[in-house]
């Protein structure tokens, strides 16, 4: 007896062939030429991604201008906290020497941003200060070095 | 204040104690509830259908080329939810051309590929492949050919080959229920395998998406197959919502045992995240979660569902009954995906504080949007119904 493949059978072995072919097809165009080239991800991406624009200079850039502040810092509390925390990106300023281009904040509510009292926060970590009740009317830096705030100034 | 120190504290505003910065906004928004609860209606209508085919309950039989077309509608915008959702969505097809097998999106793309290609098409094709070829002779014009196109030029139907179409699509089905499984499971399995997130990572997860995946599916078809008949003017047979009925009874029944069963696990366990979590849950979750998922979604279907295998009412009163415990069952499964989703990304997961969720109306990920793809299903329901009518289909001597 000679086998019987149903008609609709091979149709659709042949649908399916030309759709898988297809998709092998675009997936040669679709895929950009570098992909793969290190690892499972287009290597021209990483060229990609060293294009935007620096916007943080990091703190060494300050240091070697900024050498006063460096030792100031390192004897306080804030040591570890990095320049552009507070100063806001500084790559701008680094390139052109303005003092225009970098931030100087000086508000009560700024630092409040770290140091206002928050429950939630743990009590220990960071020193939370009352900003209702602490010295009302006057600029944390009136009293305080933002870097090297122990050292009061007189 | 510096404008955007001013912005960090409006958002701030709507965080309560400790949260991680990346914690502020939501990264999965209202499409992405939106997305498992419309897989889950594909796999749901997809085992009913898959019932009257291989367990041979007959008196579905009038339910199950609608359950068919209705899984393959809301399966084609399956994944749209998603698409809309990416920043980028003209670079969807990348996960489908460079897959990365520990991806689990990627795989996804293949079972849904697996799903749409080679159990919802094929199973609809075999089904419709006589009819079709009857209609492309009958009519004339564009839709002689469009029949035409659609039967892929296979225009034999001797007793033999239409007997291969019911040989072959028997055996779809019985590849499509576990494929149907693993669809929804899978869907669940996303979740549940992020282990960062005590809220979804549990082993249960799949299992539980995939038994409110049925429960919604279930109460879809019998909705659908309600207002259909009432389009066509036809009369509901109050004996084939009996049968549906019960399914749904008895598989809303093993989903509550099983979401009861994952909580009571929970609650015992009492691991590090079950103070979070308690407050997550009679907090921003109580309306969703114990209003609309447990007693609208669940405690009232469940006890109007027992009390109809009991006592048989009057038939139009039946009906009404069936059609309100479908909506409800809807909506409580969509609010089932909306506490998985939303709700485990409003706890931190430094455990000690919330932040909240405000769904937009407008834009990509907007509530406009999701309403879209949960309308645009029913579109393509009414457009599939026209083209392929069930109750049009050329009678197959058994």
């Amino acid at each position: 007896m000679k086998l019987y493949i149903p008609p609709q059978l091979t149709r659709l072995a042949l649908a399916f062939a030309i759709f898988i072919s297809l998709f092998l097809v675009l997936r040669h165009f679709l895929v950009p030429d570098t992909f793969g080239q290190y690892g499972h991800y287009r290597g021209a991406s990483l060229i990609d991604n060293a294009q935007p624009e620096i916007h943080y200079a990091g703190q060494q850039a300050c240091f070697e201008c900024h050498q006063d502040i460096q030792d100031l810092k390192a004897q306080d509390v804030h040591s570890e906290i990095h320049c552009e925390t507070c100063h806001g990106p500084g790559q701008k300023h680094v390139l052109s020497g303005e003092s225009s281009d970098i931030l100087k904040p000086t508000g009560r509510e700024f630092c409040g941003l770290c140091h206002a009292m928050n429950a939630a926060k743990q009590k220990n970590a960071v020193f939370q200060v009352d900003l209702k009740k602490h010295n009302i009317g006057k600029n944390c830096i009136e009293c305080h070095n933002p870097h090297q705030p122990w050292e009061m100034k007189k | 204040m510096e404008p955007h120190y001013q912005h960090l504290y409006e958002i701030l505003a709507n965080a309560q104690g400790y949260i991680f910065p990346n914690e502020i906004d939501l990264q999965w928004g209202i499409l992405i509830v939106v997305y498992p609860f419309i897989t889950g209606l594909v796999a749901g209508a997809f085992i009913l259908a898959s019932l009257e085919r291989v367990f041979k309950v007959k008196i579905l039989k009038p339910t199950y080329q609608i359950a068919l077309l209705t899984a393959l509608s809301f399966l084609l915008v399956a994944t749209m939810p998603l698409i809309s959702h990416l920043s980028q969505p003209q670079r969807a097809y990348e996960i489908m051309i460079t897959p990365h097998s520990s991806s689990a999106m990627a795989i996804f793309g293949f079972v849904y590929l697996w799903y749409l290609m080679v159990v919802l098409l094929l199973e609809i094709w075999f089904d419709y492949r006589h009819s079709m070829v009857v209609w492309s002779n009958e009519k004339k014009g564009v839709m002689k050919w469009v029949y035409k196109i659609l039967t892929l030029g296979v225009s034999d139907i001797s007793p033999r080959t239409v007997k291969w179409d019911r040989k072959l699509g028997y055996i779809i089905t019985v590849v499509g229920i576990p494929s149907a499984f693993i669809l929804h499971g899978y869907v669940g399995f996303i979740f549940g395998s992020i282990k960062a997130n005590p809220w979804w990572s549990t082993p249960l997860m799949p299992i539980i998406f995939l038994f409110s995946a049925m429960v919604s599916g279930i109460s879809l078809v019998m909705l659908v197959y309600m207002v259909i008949s009432h389009i066509r003017k036809k009369v509901i047979d109050v004996n084939v919502l009996d049968a549906i009925g019960k399914y749904l009874f008895f598989v809303l029944i093993l989903d509550f045992t099983l979401e009861g069963l994952d909580q009571i696990q929970r609650i015992y366990e009492a691991e590090e995240s079950f103070e979070i979590i308690k407050l997550l849950v009679s907090g921003k979750l109580y309306l969703t979660l114990f209003v609309a998922q447990g007693l609208v979604g669940t405690i009232i279907p469940l006890i109007t569902l027992a009390f109809l295998q009991f006592y048989k009412h009057k038939i139009k009163l039946r009906k009404t009954m069936y059609f309100i415990v479908s909506i409800l069952v809807l909506i409580g499964v969509y609010s089932m995906r909306w506490n998985v989703v939303i709700g485990g990304q409003l706890f931190s997961k430094s455990f000690s504080g919330f932040t909240s969720f405000k769904v937009g109306l407008i834009g990509l990920d907007g509530t406009l949007m999701a309403a879209f793809w949960l309308v645009l299903p029913i579109g393509i329901l009414a457009f599939l119904l026209w083209l392929l009518p069930p109750w049009k289909m050329v009678e197959e001597e058994e």
